[in-house]
C-alpha cells in the first residue's frame, strides 16, 4: 500500500459486532482477524495461516461464512459481524456447539470457532445437508488433531434434528 | 460456562500476576483468595527431592475444590482430562472437585516434557500415588478429629464416613479445621494405596473433555489468546535462507517510528508497536536495508544422496546396534530365497493448526512468559540462558495449546517475546505465522532404510539385515520370530533444522518393515496376514492384528481385490502398545489417485483410563498418519523452503477421510501405556501394501505419491524417489 493509498483508508469504521455496535480502526488493524482479535479483543477467532486456506478464522458477516484473515477491516463498515463468541444466544449454547460436545469434536479445540462458524452458515442457507454436502463444505476447513469424522458427526447431528 | 462458581483455574492463573511460588499459592488458596495479588519469586528447590511431599502436587481447600498441579501440559491430547479423573478416582471425589493446575513452572512439580507418550506410563502413576496417599492423610486427620481409629473409617465422594456411628466429615470440613497442609507437607506419594482397577469408579469410563465448553464458546485462552495490558506486538526478522548471518542493517528507519522499540542483540533482530501490522511494517522496514551472508545448502532433491554422504564418522563403519541375535551371514547363505530393498522417507512438518506464540511480561527483572510448548521446565532454562537470568526470577505458564505433535519442544517464541519484552518496557504478544512455523520452527527427520532378508524353502523367514539411515530407532526392533538378525541405525547430519515428531522414527521404521513384509509374503507365495501370524509369537501383537483382520473380514476383501481397489495390512509395537490396521483403497492409475476408503485399527495399551480421549486419539491418529504416508513432504533449495504454506504443503482434508473402524483392546491387567503415538505408525505400509494388492506396483518411499502410478504401467520396479547407493 503507498502512502497515498493508506490515507484513503478511512480512521474509523462502525459495525456491528454480536449485536453490539462497535467501531474498529482499519489504518492500525488493516484484516479484520486483527481487528476482532487486537482491537475488540475477540480472542475467539483464530489464526491459522493468514491466506484464506485453513478456516480458523471463519466469521459470520451478514449471515455469510467469511475468512476474517483476508477481510479488509474498511471493507465491512455498518455490516454484521457474528464471532464465536456471539453464536450463543441469552446463554444458550448454539445446537452446533452443543453438538461439538457431545460428539467429543475436538481435541485441542483450535481449529473449533472457525469450523463451527463455517458450520453455522452452512446450515443457515441449507438445515438438512447430506454428508456429502458438508464434506464439501467444510473442506477448507484444516484440523491438523484430524477430527474430522467427529466434526462431520457433530454437524450431522444438528442437521438431521 | 465460567460462572462465579469456578475457583482456581488455569485461565484465573493466566491472568493473575506474576511471581508467586508454591507456598505462597498454596497460602492464598487456603485463604480462599483468588490470585490476583503480586510479589517476588523466593525461589524453589530445583532438583527434584527424593519424595515429593504431598503439598506439592496438591492443595485442600476449604470449599472442598481439591488443586492439583502437574508440570505436564495439555497440547490437545486429551491429559487434562486424564489426570483429572485419575486425581478424583484416588481422592473418591466428583470430577468437577478437581482443579488441575498445568505447565506452571512455579506452581508445579516438574513432571518432565509432555512428550513420547510418557503421561500416561510416568505422570499417571505419580498422580495416582499422590491423590492415594492424600486420601489416606485425610483420613487420618478425620480418625484423629474423632479420636478413632483410621481402620474404621471409609471415604466417599469427599467425605469421610465413620461405619460405626455414621459420622460424617467432607474434606472441606477437615481442611476448615486445619492442619492439612502441614501432614500433607510431612507425607510423600504411596503406591500401595492406589485403587486397583476391578475397583475403579472413574477410570476406565469414558469422559469428555473438560474444557469442551470454553473451546466451543471461544472462551478457552490459547497462548497467542494472551493479553495483557498495555501489550504491543513483537515482529522478528527472519534470515533469507538458513544459515544467513546478518552482515549490515540500518535500524533508523524503524526506530524513528512512533510507539516502535527496535531490538538487535547480535544476529537477533526484531520489534515491538502497538499493533501486529504497524510492527510487521517496522520489520518490513529495516528488511529493505539488510545485507546478509549466505552459504551454499542442500536442496531436497539430492536429499538421499546427502544423507548417505553425510554418515556420522561414529558409524562410518557400522552403525549402532539395536537388535542382533544369530549368525545372519550364514543364515544368508542358505536361505532359499535373498530379497533386499531400500525405502525412505522425505521431511513433514508437524504444522499445529495454532503456530508458536508467547507473551512475555517483566517486573522488577522478573519475567512471567505465557507460551505453547511441551517443556514449561526446559523452556525456562533456555530463557535462563538467553537472558542471563536465573531460573527463579523466570516464570513460565503453559496455557492449552493448540497442537503440538512433539514440534513445540522448543521455546523460540517465548525467548523472543521475553527479550523484545525487557527491550520495550511492556508486555509483548508473538505469534509466528504459517510462513514462520513452517520454515523456522524444526522438521520430522527424513531417512533411508535398507532391508534384506531370507526366506527358506517352507516359506518362513530366516536372516533378517536392516539398517537405518538417519531417521532414527523408535520401533526399529523387528518385532517377528526370526532365528538370525542383525539391525543397525546410522546417524547423519542433519540438512536442515530436524527434531522430534509424533512417534519419532516409528512411522519410518514401521514403514519399511511392513511393507517388506508384504514383499517377502508375495515371495513366499503367501497371504500378508497368514505371513505375519506365523512369525508372530507375541500374545498382544496377534491379538490386536486378529481383531483387526477380523472386523475387516480380511479374507473376504482380499477375494474381492481388482486392480482398482486393493487392501493392505500392517502391525507393529512401539512404547508399550500395539497396534494392527487394515486399509482398503481405491487407485486411478490414470489419473495418479490413491484415495484411503476404509481403515480398520486394533489398538492395545494395556488398562483403559479414558476411554472416549482413547478412541479420538487413535482417528486422529490414523488421518495425520495419512498425511505423512500420501502427501505430506517438506521441499527446500538453496537454505529456502519451497512449500512453507497450507497451499502447496498439503495436510489431510474432510474429503480424505475414509471409513473410520477403531477397536480398543482393553488388558486391565496390564499397566497402561501411552496412546497419542503409536497408532499412527501403521497406516502407511497399510496403504502401501494395499496399493501393491491393486497394482503390483510397490511404492517405497513417502510420501506415497499416486503420481508414481501413473508413470510405469508395466514396471514392477521400486517406484519413488533416488535413493542413489548400494546398500552397506
Ligand atoms: S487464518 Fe484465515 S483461513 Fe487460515
Ligand atoms: S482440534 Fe486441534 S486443530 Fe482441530
Amino acid at each position: 500500500m503507498t502512502a497515498k493509498e493508506a490515507e484513503l483508508v478511512p480512521e474509523a469504521i462502525d459495525l456491528t459486532v454480536n449485536g453490539r455496535p462497535r467501531q474498529a480502526h482499519p489504518r492500525l488493524y488493516p484484516r479484520l482477524l486483527q481487528a476482532l482479535r487486537e482491537e475488540l479483543g475477540l480472542t475467539g477467532t483464530k489464526y491459522g495461516c493468514g491466506e484464506g486456506l485453513c478456516g480458523a478464522c471463519t466469521v459470520l458477516i451478514d449471515g455469510k461464512a467469511v475468512r476474517s484473515c483476508r477481510t479488509l477491516t474498511q471493507s465491512v463498515t455498518g455490516k454484521n459481524i457474528v464471532t464465536i463468541e456471539g453464536l450463543a444466544e441469552n446463554g444458550n449454547l448454539h445446537a452446533l456447539q452443543q453438538a461439538f460436545i457431545d460428539e467429543d469434536a475436538m481435541q485441542c479445540g483450535y481449529c473449533c470457532p472457525g469450523m463451527i462458524m463455517n458450520a453455522a452458515a452452512l446450515l443457515r442457507e441449507n438445515p438438512h445437508p447430506e454428508k456429502i454436502e458438508i464434506i464439501e463444505k467444510m473442506d477448507g476447513n484444516i484440523c491438523r488433531c484430524n477430527n474430522y469424522s467427529r466434526i462431520i458427526a457433530a454437524i450431522r447431528k444438528v442437521a438431521d434434528q | 460456562m465460567s460462572g462465579p462458581e469456578k475457583d482456581i483455574g488455569p485461565r484465573d492463573i493466566s491472568s493473575s500476576i506474576v511471581m508467586i511460588n508454591r507456598r505462597q499459592f498454596t497460602k492464598l488458596l487456603g485463604a480462599g483468595i483468588l490470585m490476583t495479588v503480586g510479589g517476588t519469586d523466593t525461589g524453589q528447590a530445583s532438583k527434584a527431592q527424593a519424595v515429593t511431599p504431598l503439598s506439592d502436587r496438591l492443595h485442600v481447600g476449604v470449599n472442598g475444590i481439591i488443586t492439583v498441579m502437574t508440570g505436564k501440559v495439555d497440547i490437545g491430547q486429551g491429559s487434562r482430562t486424564e489426570l483429572t479423573l485419575v486425581a478424583a478416582e484416588e481422592l473418591k471425589v466428583d470430577i468437577g472437585s478437581i482443579r488441575l493446575i498445568m505447565g506452571d513452572t512455579a506452581l508445579c512439580p516438574d513432571d518432565g516434557s509432555t512428550g513420547s507418550s510418557l503421561t500416561t506410563p510416568r505422570t499417571v502413576p505419580r498422580v495416582r500415588a499422590a491423590c492415594a496417599a492424600a486420601r489416606q492423610v485425610l483420613v487420618k486427620l478425620a480418625a484423629k478429629h474423632w479420636g478413632c481409629d483410621a481402620g474404621l473409617l471409609k471415604v466417599r465422594n469427599g467425605t469421610v464416613i465413620h461405619t460405626d456411628d455414621d459420622q460424617s466429615i467432607s474434606y472441606g470440613e477437615l481442611a476448615r479445621i486445619g492442619g492439612v497442609d502441614d501432614a500433607m507437607a510431612r507425607a510423600g506419594e504411596d503406591n500401595n494405596a492406589v485403587t486397583p482397577v476391578a475397583e475403579w469408579t472413574v477410570m476406565g469410563r469414558p469422559v469428555r473433555r473438560l474444557t469442551s465448553e470454553d473451546i466451543v464458546t471461544g472462551a478457552q485462552v490459547f497462548p497467542s489468546d494472551i493479553r495483557r495490558p498495555g501489550m504491543h506486538y513483537g515482529k522478528v526478522l527472519n534470515p533469507p535462507a538458513y544459515g544467513a548471518k546478518l552482515k549490515a542493517i540500518d535500524l533508523q528507519p524503524a526506530e524513528e517510528t512512533e510507539g516502535v522499540t527496535v531490538l538487535r542483540d547480535g544476529d537477533f533482530v526484531g520489534v515491538t508497536a502497538p499493533t501486529s501490522h504497524l510492527a510487521e511494517l517496522a520489520v518490513r522496514q529495516i528488511a529493505k536495508t539488510a545485507e546478509w551472508d549466505t552459504v551454499a545448502q542442500p536442496s531436497s532433491d539430492e536429499l538421499f544422496t546427502y544423507i548417505r554422504e553425510h554418515v556420522s564418522n561414529k558409524h562410518a563403519k557400522q552403525g549402532k546396534v539395536v537388535q542382533k541375535k544369530g549368525t545372519l551371514q550364514a543364515a544368508l547363505d542358505r536361505a532359499a530365497q535373498v530379497l533386499r530393498e531400500s525405502y525412505s522417507l522425505a521431511h513433514i512438518q508437524h504444522a499445529p493448526m495454532e503456530p508458536r506464540a508467547a507473551v512475555a511480561q517483566w517486573s522488577d527483572g522478573n519475567v512471567t512468559v505465557w507460551t505453547g510448548t511441551s517443556s514449561p521446565f526446559p523452556v525456562r532454562s533456555a530463557l535462563s540462558k538467553e537472558l542471563g537470568i536465573p531460573t527463579e526470577r523466570i516464570r513460565v505458564i503453559v496455557p492449552d495449546t493448540g497442537g503440538h505433535f512433539c514440534g513445540k519442544h522448543t521455546g523460540e517464541a517465548a525467548i523472543q517475546a521475553a527479550k523484545l519484552a525487557r527491550a520495550a518496557g511492556k508486555p509483548v504478544h508473538i505469534r509466528w505465522t504459517r510462513e514462520e512455523e513452517f520454515t523456522w520452527a524444526y522438521f520430522r527427520k527424513a531417512g533411508i532404510i535398507d532391508v534384506r532378508a531370507g526366506i527358506d524353502t517352507s516359506g518362513r523367514i530366516t536372516a533378517w539385515d536392516w539398517t537405518t539411515w538417519h531417521s532414527g530407532n523408535s520401533a526399529i526392533a523387528v518385532p517377528y520370530e526370526i532365528p538370525n538378525i542383525f539391525v543397525q541405525s546410522k546417524t547423519c547430519s542433519a540438512p536442515v533444522r530436524e527434531g522430534s515428531y509424533r512417534a519419532v522414527a516409528a512411522p519410518a521404521n514401521v514403514f519399511a518393515r511392513e511393507s517388506f513384509m508384504d514383499d517377502l509374503a508375495h515371495a513366499a507365495k503367501a497371504d500378508p496376514l497368514e505371513f505375519r501370524l506365523r512369525h508372530i509369537s507375541n500374545d498382544r501383537l496377534r491379538a490386536v492384528v486378529d481383531a483387526a483382520a477380523q472386523r475387516f473380514s480380511w479374507n473376504k476383501a482380499r477375494r474381492n481385490v481388482t486392480d482398482t481397489r486393493g487392501v493392505g495390512i500392517a502391525c507393529g509395537t512401539e512404547k508399550g502398545s500395539y497396534v494392527a490396521t487394515c486399509a482398503q483403497v481405491e487407485v486411478d492409475r490414470e489419473c495418479g489417485e490413491i484415495r484411503v476408503v476404509r481403515v480398520c485399527e486394533a489398538f492395545e495399551c494395556g488398562a483403559i483410563i479414558n476411554p472416549a480421549n482413547l478412541k479420538i486419539q487413535v482417528e486422529g491418529c490414523i488421518v495425520m498418519g495419512m498425511g505423512g504416508a500420501l502427501w505430506e513432504e517438506i521441499r527446500f533449495d538453496d537454505g529456502r523452503i519451497l512449500n512453507a504454506g497450507f497451499g502447496h504443503y498439503r495436510v489431510p482434508r474432510f474429503s480424505d477421510v475414509p471409513e473410520l473402524d477403531v477397536i480398543l483392546i482393553d488388558r486391565p491387567d496390564v499397566s497402561s501405556a501411552g496412546a497419542g503415538e503409536t497408532p499412527m505408525i501403521t497406516i502407511a505400509p497399510a496403504i502401501a501394501n494395499a496399493v501393491f494388492a491393486a497394482t503390483g506396483l510397490r511404492i517405497r518411499s513417502m510420501p506415497i505419491k499416486g503420481e508414481y502410478l501413473k508413470k510405469s504401467w508395466t514396471d514392477k520396479e521400486t517406484l519413488g524417489p533416488s535413493q542413489s547407493g548400494e546398500m552397506q
